[in-house]
């Protein structure tokens, strides 16, 4: 148990980077504090610098620059062991010669730990994994989730880790089980109050599994949140885009004496007074969940319309700008040209794509 | 149940690799098969021999203590190559410039056609004027392969071992970089120590590799010929007369086919069998 400060990390995997050139940097600058006990996400696009962040917390890869402490403990240099960290990986790793018991009690064997405290704690895990009955057996005879489950049972065996990482742990396992392995991590962090940072470029998974999101983009951290504030108050529009499905709308606008315009029509916003300074690019960011066919407001020309089970998307064209919009089942869908309004409460202004109003 | 299409017409798609296969194996092996049960004259006579020449073979003193050099030959030769060639595909390096220094350096002996490797020993070894040889007898030991019998097969055995414990390494080491780092960083997260590692990833996962090793190694080893001729011609006195040697000397230097080609019949089932079984045994707990 302990929690984990990241400071000022940067991380190269080139023999020589140039400490001046951001490109020589997969992450670039990080500094991030993990409570105990938290449920984490580490959300991002592929090669966005994840996998190697959570390398580096568990000592896998030592880092070109920056501290990384456990409770004030500097652990920057110090290996997997030392820092007492379980790992589950993207691909299930077991040992294919040995019984699901005996991969459950490898790194409890390891550790020196007589063989009458491995056995009920074996035995615990297992009841908790649903893999007692397999226990003697063939580790390599089972199916890809249950393997996955005895590598995620290596990683709880231990009672006194210091977290649990989990490096995109669903990506070889069937859909249905994929929901059912996800609600058992859920209900085991709330069992164990182990700090789990979670990697996956899935928002489904990050925003069901963690109380806190953490999304990258390029080597950067560009929001932590709760998902509620990751949905509802996007602090860049890469979170807007990257997280909903289908994604934020953004639209160019102009603002002046703090009013938002876009095509020359004013848009209420809840940010538009706090703008400040003459950026190049300034645009209005609004969820498609919060903009609905009204008797005035934006004009628009309904494009196309799709069908996603509980409601639809439909796709809208406003002065060159694509809008969308969700519509409930039982709406009738509207046709030809359209007035749409925003709810000015989740509408936001962003300058050169980060949030006007908003520290960071 | 899905039904398969039947068409017959793909008969004619394999036919070619039929009559390869019929030309470069089952008709010459059906004529080795045929001098085996006929006893041959000049001009072309053949009469009918029977198993005569089998049983022949099967009973010749000549026979069984060839094949007892051979099999101890192959043994000494696994014995040591198999666990040697391990051991430097687990020290070579995995990434960096000294990868492919490394896999040249393991490569040349494979590349040196077998009579010139024969021929290298036979100097190298040589009492008087040999790098080898005078070595060992100026440490005091009175070493000379074309005299004593345990010196003759010290020198075969070290050549061979030389010679192909290459192969074992590049399979082993091809086994080894194909073990995905998941393994490797799971083992340090789980405080797996140097071992244990070896014996619970390594090991396992070069189960295949291994297998291909031994039996190549087994076939290659119990079918020396080559470097044993060149090398010593099966002396001194018969010690080092293996199977093949013996074998030529039959079809070749006595100009005996029939019972040459039993002998050779009776070699190739020896050697399919005995390989059948390694596979068997080192296959054997695959399924469960």
């Amino acid at each position: 148990m302990a929690k984990i400060s990241i400071e000022n990390l940067r991380h190269s995997y080139l023999p020589f980077p140039n400490p001046e050139m951001d490109e020589d940097y997969v992450l670039k600058k990080l500094s991030i504090d993990w409570q105990d006990g938290g449920a984490y996400a580490l959300l991002g696009p592929s090669g966005c610098g994840k996998t190697t962040l959570l390398n580096i917390i568990s000592g896998l890869v030592v880092p070109s620059d920056g501290t990384i402490k456990f409770d004030g403990r500097d652990v920057t240099r110090a290996s997997p062991e030392e820092r007492n960290i379980a790992q589950v990986f993207q691909f299930p790793v077991i040992y294919d010669t040995m019984t699901v018991y005996d991969n459950l009690a490898f790194p409890l064997r390891n550790r020196g730990v007589p063989e009458s405290e491995i056995d009920p704690r074996v035995k615990e895990i297992a009841e908790m994994l649903d893999l007692t009955a397999t226990l003697r057996n063939r580790a390599s005879g089972l199916t890809a989730d249950g393997k996955q489950k005895i590598s995620l049972g290596r990683g709880l065996v231990r009672s006194d880790v210091s977290a649990i990482m989990f490096d995109e742990p669903l990506t070889v396992i069937d859909p249905h089980l994929k929901w059912q392995l996800r609600s058992k991590l859920k209900e085991l962090h709330l069992r164990t109050k182990r700090t789990m940072i979670y990697v996956t470029h899935d928002q489904t998974e990050a925003l069901t599994f963690a109380d806190q999101v953490v999304l990258m983009n390029n080597g950067e951290i560009v929001q932590q949140g709760t998902p509620v504030e990751l949905f509802e108050k996007p602090h860049h529009t890469f979170v807007g885009h990257f997280i909903g499905s289908p994604g934020m709308n953004i639209l160019p606008c102009e603002v002046k004496g703090g009013k938002a315009f876009f095509a020359g029509q004013e848009v209420a916003t809840q940010n538009a007074k706090l703008y400040k300074g003459s950026h190049a690019k300034l645009e209005i960011g609004v969820r498609p969940e919060f903009v609905t066919v009204a008797k005035k407001g934006i004009e628009a020309e309904v494009v196309k319309v799709a069908d996603a089970g509980r409601f639809r998307i439909v796709e809208t064209k406003a002065a060159n700008s694509s809008i969308k919009l969700l519509l409930p089942e039982d709406v009738s869908v509207p046709s030809g040209k359209v007035k749409l309004a925003f709810d000015a409460s989740h509408t936001q202004i962003y300058a050169d794509d980060w949030l006007v109003g908003q520290d960071r | 149940m899905s039904s398969k299409t039947v068409n017959q017409k793909a008969w004619f798609l394999v036919a070619p690799v039929f009559l390869m296969v019929a030309f470069n194996a089952l008709i010459p092996l059906m004529t080795v098969v045929n001098y085996s049960v006929q006893e041959t004259f000049g001009d072309n006579v053949f009469t009918w021999a029977g198993v005569q020449w089998f049983q022949n073979v099967l009973h010749s003193e000549r026979f069984h203590s060839a094949l007892g050099r051979n099999i101890l030959f192959s043994a000494i030769v696994l014995a040591i190559e198999i666990p040697l060639g391990l051991g430097i595909a687990l020290t070579m390096p995995r990434k960096g410039p000294w990868v492919s220094v490394c896999l040249v350096l393991m490569s040349l002996p494979l590349l040196i056609p077998w009579n010139v490797v024969g021929s290298m020993w036979n100097i190298m070894a040589l009492p008087d004027i040999g790098l080898l040889g005078k070595a060992i007898n100026s440490l005091g030991i009175n070493y000379n392969y074309t005299r004593q019998p345990y010196a003759a097969w010290f020198t075969i055995v070290l050549m061979d071992i030389w010679h192909w414990t290459s192969l074992v390494v590049l399979l082993c080491y091809a086994g080894l970089v194909s073990i995905p780092d998941a393994y490797y960083q799971a083992a340090k997260v789980d405080g797996a120590k140097r071992w244990a590692v070896f014996r619970y990833i390594q090991l396992p996962k070069l189960k295949h590799v291994l297998t291909i090793a031994v039996l190549l190694r087994f076939m290659d080893s119990f079918m020396i010929y080559t470097e044993a001729q060149v090398m010593t011609g099966g002396g001194p006195g018969n010690s080092t007369t293996f199977l093949s040697l013996d074998l030529v000397k039959t079809a070749i230097g006595q100009f005996d086919l029939g019972p040459a080609a039993a002998f050779s019949l009776i070699y190739f089932i020896i050697i399919l069998s005995v390989s059948w079984l390694f596979y068997t045994l080192m296959m054997k707990d695959e399924d469960n």
